[in-house]
């Protein structure tokens, strides 16, 4: 009866925040900077970003620091600063050719037009730990990046590169993108709501802001063999796009700033289709599409298996859950699954009451039954 | 807080409700999609009824906010002190009778509600088929054709097992002779409230994204055989008795029952705080006065 019954109930939910703030700043001798948690916590101020589904570093950084590093939370806090902020403009679409690369592999070919670029990964990093990091002396942490600098000879790297893809269009590998593409206005799931059967850019805008773990875990289910995708990553990459915008006056496309995405092709194998035993058709690759704000390699592969999993299940019918649009996509967020399953910890008393009252009457028929 | 526009929502997001709401009203029982915003608290934690009141709340309006039918419930606080928040020159009352809107989860006031008020309620989940179809897409589909056969198998099933239906809230109800709707988690003492309702019932399902409506002098039918009735809640004791509430003595109110932390026994109040203190007063009774079932 604690939490309703009682008078109070006011005062002891604003001790809760109180509490909160204690054990924010007990310990330690300072409040996190926001610059720390964006670059020294960049994986972590990826995924609420990407998860935020609203393109501002600086709040990500506040809501990581204000949620004690709880991403679920975190994202949470810019989804609904993002419900305060009116629409005021729509960017062309974004041209991912023109990325300014920080990473960019493909797992297909050996080499690649202007070359394989590992960038900063983990992936081939022992996880070993390192203990000299437990007492990192500012001096000792300022000299680590400027030695790298000096360490690291200048080359010129080119302001674009072309995308794998192009190669397997040239080659009649997979087919050429479709002119439509460009024309079809992309579903907003921020202004329309899902009603099935949803369009593929629908399902591609609800991964991109999917809570990383969620997509994962689907997409994984999928990998182990409740699905068939057997994907080769053509690319991937990890950059900064341009953001377009018209100019003011002269209407002309502008660049106005850049974000970091991640963004994921994935190539599966042909499928023996009716269209493809029609003549003048060939068989052909097939291709799933990831991409997410932020440096989020494991997400965008996660979201390009989907989408080729869900182009098969929207065409033939899902034969699995990951080939099933309705079970993916309703499942994914972040913010609906976190807040449904928190809402089970509030006052259930009356429907509790209501329970009893059926078993409990279940159990006197019963009786009566067995009497 | 003056960062915020009036209500939290930018007033397209706000436009949008409003428009489902018409829908809704004007298609009773229909669940009309909307894009639901994200709000600062929980999905789950009333942010389909808030965006609702929200939407409809204006300057001098009075509210009230309840969940288990308590003004004082930790989550009616919070909503009632971020809708004040976001909402200056509304009132608030914790007066059934004084509120224009009443933002409730879980309960119905016991107190007959009039024409001009409006109750705006919590779902967490709207549509009553998912008990026997998990997918949206289908279920969409049975309800376009009045297809309720499956629920209607289940309640049979219930009375081949168990003898009695063993939905206990959430009961699915027929409104205006067409959609069944799920009433949200009320539980069935309120159901029959719903029917013929002098005032605007509106349900809004903020994860679920959905809207619906019952308005206004409108039939709302549990859904039950001809020989089976719809039954409300018991609240008699083993000898028929109706329990009575430990506060007021009510003994025609829906009840809670916990079990007192220091003797050990179990107690039964009012859910509904408001009705409870209203109900003393008229007997100029103080609260706390003992009855407690042995």
């Amino acid at each position: 009866m604690a939490y309703v019954a009682v008078k109070g109930g006011g005062q002891a939910l604003r001790g809760t925040g109180g509490a909160l703030e204690y054990l924010r700043t007990c310990k330690g001798e300072s409040s996190l900077d926001s610059d720390a948690i964006r670059h020294q916590l960049r994986l972590l101020h990826s995924r609420v970003i990407s998860e935020g589904g609203i393109f501002h570093p600086e709040l990500a950084s506040l809501a990581i620091k204000q949620f004690h590093g709880d991403t679920l939370e975190a994202a949470f806090a810019l989804r609904a600063y993002r419900s305060t902020v009116p629409r005021l403009v729509e960017t062309p679409l974004m041209d991912t050719s023109k990325m300014r690369i920080t990473r960019r592999i493909s797992a297909a070919f050996k080499d690649i037009p202007k070359g394989q670029m590992l960038g900063a990964t983990n992936d081939y990093q022992l996880r070993l730990m390192r203990m000299d990091m437990l007492d990192e002396s500012p001096e000792a942490f300022k000299a680590v990046a400027k030695k790298w600098l000096c360490n690291t000879r200048e080359v010129d790297i080119p302001d674009t590169f072309p995308k794998v893809l192009d190669e397997l269009r040239k080659q009649g590998l997979l087919p050429a993108e479709a002119a439509s593409h460009n024309l079809e206005k992309p579903f907003d799931i921020t202004r329309q709501p899902l009603v099935f059967p949803v369009p593929r850019s629908a399902a591609l805008a609800t991964m991109a802001r999917a809570e990383q773990g969620s997509l994962l875990a689907m997409a994984y289910s999928n990998m182990r063999g409740y699905g068939d995708v057997h994907p080769t990553v053509a690319e991937l990459r990890v950059g900064y796009v341009p953001v377009m915008l018209p100019h003011l006056i002269t209407g002309e496309l502008t660049e106005i700033g850049e974000i970091e995405i991640t963004e994921c092709e994935v190539v599966a194998m042909y499928e023996d289709t009716e269209d493809a035993q029609q003549q003048n058709s060939k068989a052909m690759f097939t291709l799933g599409y990831g991409a997410c704000f932020g440096h989020n390699e494991v997400k965008a592969i996660s979201m390009a298996i989907l989408d080729r999993a869900l182009q098969k299940g929207m065409k033939d019918g899902p034969s699995n859950p990951s080939e099933d649009p309705e079970f993916v996509l309703l499942h994914i967020d972040g913010v609906d699954s976190m807040g449904f399953c928190s809402h089970y910890k509030m006052p259930h008393y009356v429907t509790f009451q209501s329970d009893m009252d059926r078993l409990r009457t279940t159990q006197n028929k019963q009786n009566e039954a067995a009497e | 807080m003056s960062q915020y526009n009036f209500g939290f929502l930018d007033e397209f997001a706000k436009k949008e409700i409003r428009r489902c709401t018409i829908k809704a009203v004007a298609i009773p029982g229909y669940q009309v999609p909307y894009s639901s915003r994200e709000m600062p608290m929980g999905r789950g934690f009333g942010t389909g009824g808030l965006q609702l009141t929200l939407s409809l709340i204006g300057e001098n309006d009075t509210l009230k906010v309840i969940d288990q039918g308590s003004d004082d419930s930790v989550n009616a606080i919070n909503l009632r002190d971020f809708i004040e928040m976001t909402c200056p020159g509304i009132n608030t009352t914790t007066s059934t009778d004084k509120a224009d809107i009443i933002q409730s989860r879980h309960r119905i006031p016991e107190k007959e509600l009039k024409e001009e008020q409006l109750i705006v309620l919590q779902v967490p989940y709207p549509d009553p088929l998912v008990i026997v179809e998990p997918s949206e897409e289908k279920r969409k589909q049975m309800h376009g054709e009045g297809d309720y056969s499956r629920l209607l198998v289940k309640l049979y099933e219930d009375l081949i097992k168990y003898k009695e239906i063993t939905i206990s809230h959430r009961y699915p109800t027929r409104i205006n002779d067409g959609y069944v709707i799920d009433p949200s988690p009320i539980p069935r003492w309120d159901v029959p409230k719903m029917h013929q309702s002098k005032a605007l019932i509106l349900l809004g399902a903020g994860r679920e994204k959905k809207i619906y409506a019952v308005p206004p002098y409108t039939d709302a039918k549990p859904l039950a055989f001809d020989d089976v009735p719809f039954r409300v809640e018991d609240f008699c004791d083993k000898r028929g008795k109706r329990r009575a509430c430990s506060k007021c003595g009510s003994v025609s109110s829906f009840l809670d029952e916990f079990v007192d932390s220091t003797n050990g026994k179990t107690v039964y109040q009012c859910s509904d705080s408001d009705y409870c203190a209203e109900y003393c007063a008229a007997q100029s009774k103080q609260p706390f006065e003992e009855s407690i079932d042995g």
